[in-house]
């Protein structure tokens, strides 16, 4: 079974995060950029299901900078076999992102597209989802556990209510959630050996992709500042302020 | 001289980031833990042998990573944002207990050991303090009797890292008992389980706890010839100061990492401990003991990073690792005790993990050679260099 999994490289999760003095968007020259957070779990996953037998090959394949070959990388060194580069220095959102994936999946025909349900920079939520319809694949989305059989994946979901099991039919797009696994640490032999792993290269011409923006952002600033509490003196007066200041009873 | 293939700025990148990760997602939340139960947790050993740690540097034809004297101190400076006690457990087989093999070993040699050395399966210590011994290595006592295609050893040593955990020693006996110098000395690989080797309980120390030293009693312990680092009696004292070079590098880096530690606990605690209604790095007092901090532990890393450079461009480097031991070392001493006057009595307290840091960063000056050991090479290698020109 073959395995497709797109990693996205975003600010890494330690950051604290910096609007841009122009309110286009957020600082990134000079921060520090990681593999998203719920990408590196939809990675570990598929890495535990070569070791189980269950799968034998593993692309990587990330869309966007030169420098997405880093995420490609990390994803090697944690057990991806292959990485794919579709290179762009354009803004990409979940719909270009979709239709790329798309036209790599019908290049690679793998069996199983594992993807983080969203990306911790924007949080879209999107990208599995427009795939899978982009594909008429079925989608298993917000998996906190994966079995698979013959032609089928049975995925567990996190749900509001609490958790859903579903029978899919493979091929088919699932999307991870935070407990699905806890992603290892890449062994310091596997990062030295993912130098030797081939990166494909290509542009989303080559895939013949219009990546050209749907949305338009209009501003981006910082969330409200925290203001300092009151001390108040009596259980009545909080009442009070609850009710009449803060009108949330 | 030591070969290796520098890696890619990337790809060195990405091994650092993995060890800081490790390092602080794993180990500082656990620091308390170790130091109180005196105790590194089996699975984070296990978790350490899976990341290769224990392979730093040895060859990658032996399984290691083969790092170079440059990569191996960014590496460790890395490590010493933990408990140094984290290291302990693989700092053996990454320096003093495997370099002897790795430097001067016969192939065979390399061949069997190494590759359980980088995967940490066997832990090796190095043996060549002893009770009557210690800056005065050359004129140790345990001796080594000929007999026949065998040594027969006796003596004991004291302090060693990791007895109780060694699967096998790098041993210093005397071969030669007409030689009472350094030349007289053999480097032998020593079993675990060879008849006539005991280890003693652990000792007791002021700090570090969680890594653990012991003694070990060699009676009538017989040990076939062959198991001489590089087959030939009387090069051991050579191949321990080859050792001990590098090794010098390694503490050097050890004590930047935890000098970068305390200060960056230092100025976090300054930024929010209120005083006379500001924070405490406010006061120009305090501001001192900060920058002081800093500029010695730039210093440091600057050092460490050139020696190493230069010992890995093939140059004899014995008086800048000595300096770099000597300096790096004395350094941290500074700034843990500047740390914990900045805490005030938080800092005498075990609460705070800056008492704890204190103590163990005392152990640096003392083991891979005392400061005195280095001022005194240093300087003798000063007087010879003179005398030369
Ligand atoms: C926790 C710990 C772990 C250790 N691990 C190991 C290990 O794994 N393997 C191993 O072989 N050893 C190990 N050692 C031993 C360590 O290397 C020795 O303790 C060290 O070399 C100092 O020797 P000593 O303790 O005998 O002190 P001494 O040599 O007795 O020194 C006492 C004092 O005299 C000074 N002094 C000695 N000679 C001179 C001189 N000529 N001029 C000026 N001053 C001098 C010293 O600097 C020191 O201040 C360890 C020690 C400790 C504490
Ligand atoms: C073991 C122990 C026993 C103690 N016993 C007692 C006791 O019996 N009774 C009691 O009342 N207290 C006791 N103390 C408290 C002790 O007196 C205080 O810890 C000490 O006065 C320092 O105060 P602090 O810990 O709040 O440090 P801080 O006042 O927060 O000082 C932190 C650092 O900031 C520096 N600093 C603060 N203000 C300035 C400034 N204006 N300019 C420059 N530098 C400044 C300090 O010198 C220090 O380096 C004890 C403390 C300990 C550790």
């Amino acid at each position: 079974m073959k395995l497709l999994v797109p990693v996205k490289r975003v600010i890494d999760y330690n950051v604290k995060v910096r609007v841009k003095s122009d309110n286009t968007g957020v600082e990134t020259s000079n921060v520090k950029m990681s593999m998203n957070p719920f990408d590196e779990i939809a990675v570990e996953e598929a890495v535990r299901m070569r070791e189980a037998g269950s799968a034998d090959e593993i692309i990587a394949v990330s869309l966007g900078v030169q420098q997405c070959q880093e995420t490609i990388r990390t994803a090697l060194a944690m057990g991806a076999d292959r990485g794919v580069h579709v290179k762009t220095d354009q803004e990409l959102q979940p719909l270009a992102v979709a239709k790329l994936l798309k036209a790599l999946v019908e290049k690679e025909s793998p069996d199983l597209v594992i993807l983080g349900k969203q990306a911790i920079d924007d949080d879209s939520n999107q990208t599995g989802q427009m795939l899978a319809a982009l594909l008429d694949w079925p989608q298993g989305t917000f998996a906190s556990g994966i079995e698979l059989s013959d032609g089928k994946a049975k995925v567990i979901r996190e749900v509001d209510g609490g958790l859903e099991t579903i029978e899919i039919n493979t091929p088919a797009v699932i999307s991870t959630d935070l407990r699905l696994n806890e992603p290892r640490y890449a062994s310091l032999p596997n990062i030295m050996k993912a130098k030797k792993k081939p990166i494909d290269e290509m542009s989303p011409e080559d895939l013949g992709v219009d990546i050209g923006p749907r949305l338009t952002t209009l501003k981006v600033e910082e969330p409200p500042k925290r203001e300092a509490g009151v001390m108040v003196e009596s259980v009545a007066e909080l009442v009070d302020k609850l009710k009449n200041e803060a009108k949330v009873i | 001289m030591v070969n290796f293939m520098a890696l890619d700025p990337e790809t060195l990148q990405q091994l650092l980031d993995t060890v800081r990760r490790f390092v602080r997602e794993r180990l500082v939340p656990l620091e308390a833990q170790v130091s109180e139960e005196d105790e590194v947790p089996g699975e984070i050993i296990e978790e350490m042998r899976e990341l290769g740690l224990f392979g730093l540097s040895i060859p990658e034809e032996y399984g290691g990573l083969g790092l170079s004297m440059f990569e191996e101190v960014l590496t460790v400076q890395e490590l010493g944002w933990t408990s140094p006690a984290f290291r302990s457990v693989f700092g053996t087989n990454v320096g003093i207990g495997s370099q002897g093999i790795v430097i001067d070993g016969t192939p065979e040699q390399k061949t069997y050991w190494l590759p359980k050395l980088a995967s940490g399966e066997t832990i090796a210590s190095f043996a060549l303090t002893e009770p009557e011994a210690g800056s005065d290595a050359g004129s140790l006592r345990t001796s080594a009797r000929r007999d026949g295609d065998n040594y027969v050893l006796n003596g004991t040593k004291r302090y060693i890292t990791n007895a109780p955990h060694a699967g096998i020693f790098t041993l210093m006996a005397r071969t030669n008992p007409d030689e009472p110098g350094a030349r007289g000395v053999s480097a032998f690989i020593v079993e675990r389980d060879t008849p006539g080797l005991s280890v003693g309980k652990h000792d007791r120390k002021m700090g570090q706890q969680g890594a653990h030293t012991a003694d070990v009693v060699l009676e009538d312990c017989v040990v076939p010839a062959g198991n001489i680092i590089g087959g030939t009696a009387g090069q051991g004292f050579k191949t321990a100061m080859k050792v001990l070079d590098r090794g010098r590098l390694h503490m050097g880096a050890i004590s930047v990492g935890i000098a970068e530690r305390l200060i960056d606990e230092c100025v976090r605690y300054a930024s929010e401990r209120q005083q006379f209604g500001k924070p405490i790095g406010e006061f120009q007092l305090v501001q001192a003991m900060l920058a002081d901090s800093r500029t010695e532990a730039y210093a440091a890393r600057t050092m460490v990073a050139d020696a190493a450079t230069r010992f890995d461009a093939g140059e004899n480097i014995a008086t800048e690792a000595a300096c770099c031991k000597y300096y790096a070392t004395e350094m941290v001493g500074r700034v843990a005790d500047r740390a914990v006057q900045i805490f005030g009595g938080a800092g005498y307290m075990a609460e705070y993990p800056i008492e704890r840091f204190y103590r163990d960063v005392r152990l640096l000056r003392i083991y891979e050679g005392t400061s005195q050991i280095q001022q005194i090479v240093i300087a003798r290698n000063m007087m010879r260099d003179a005398a030369q020109n």
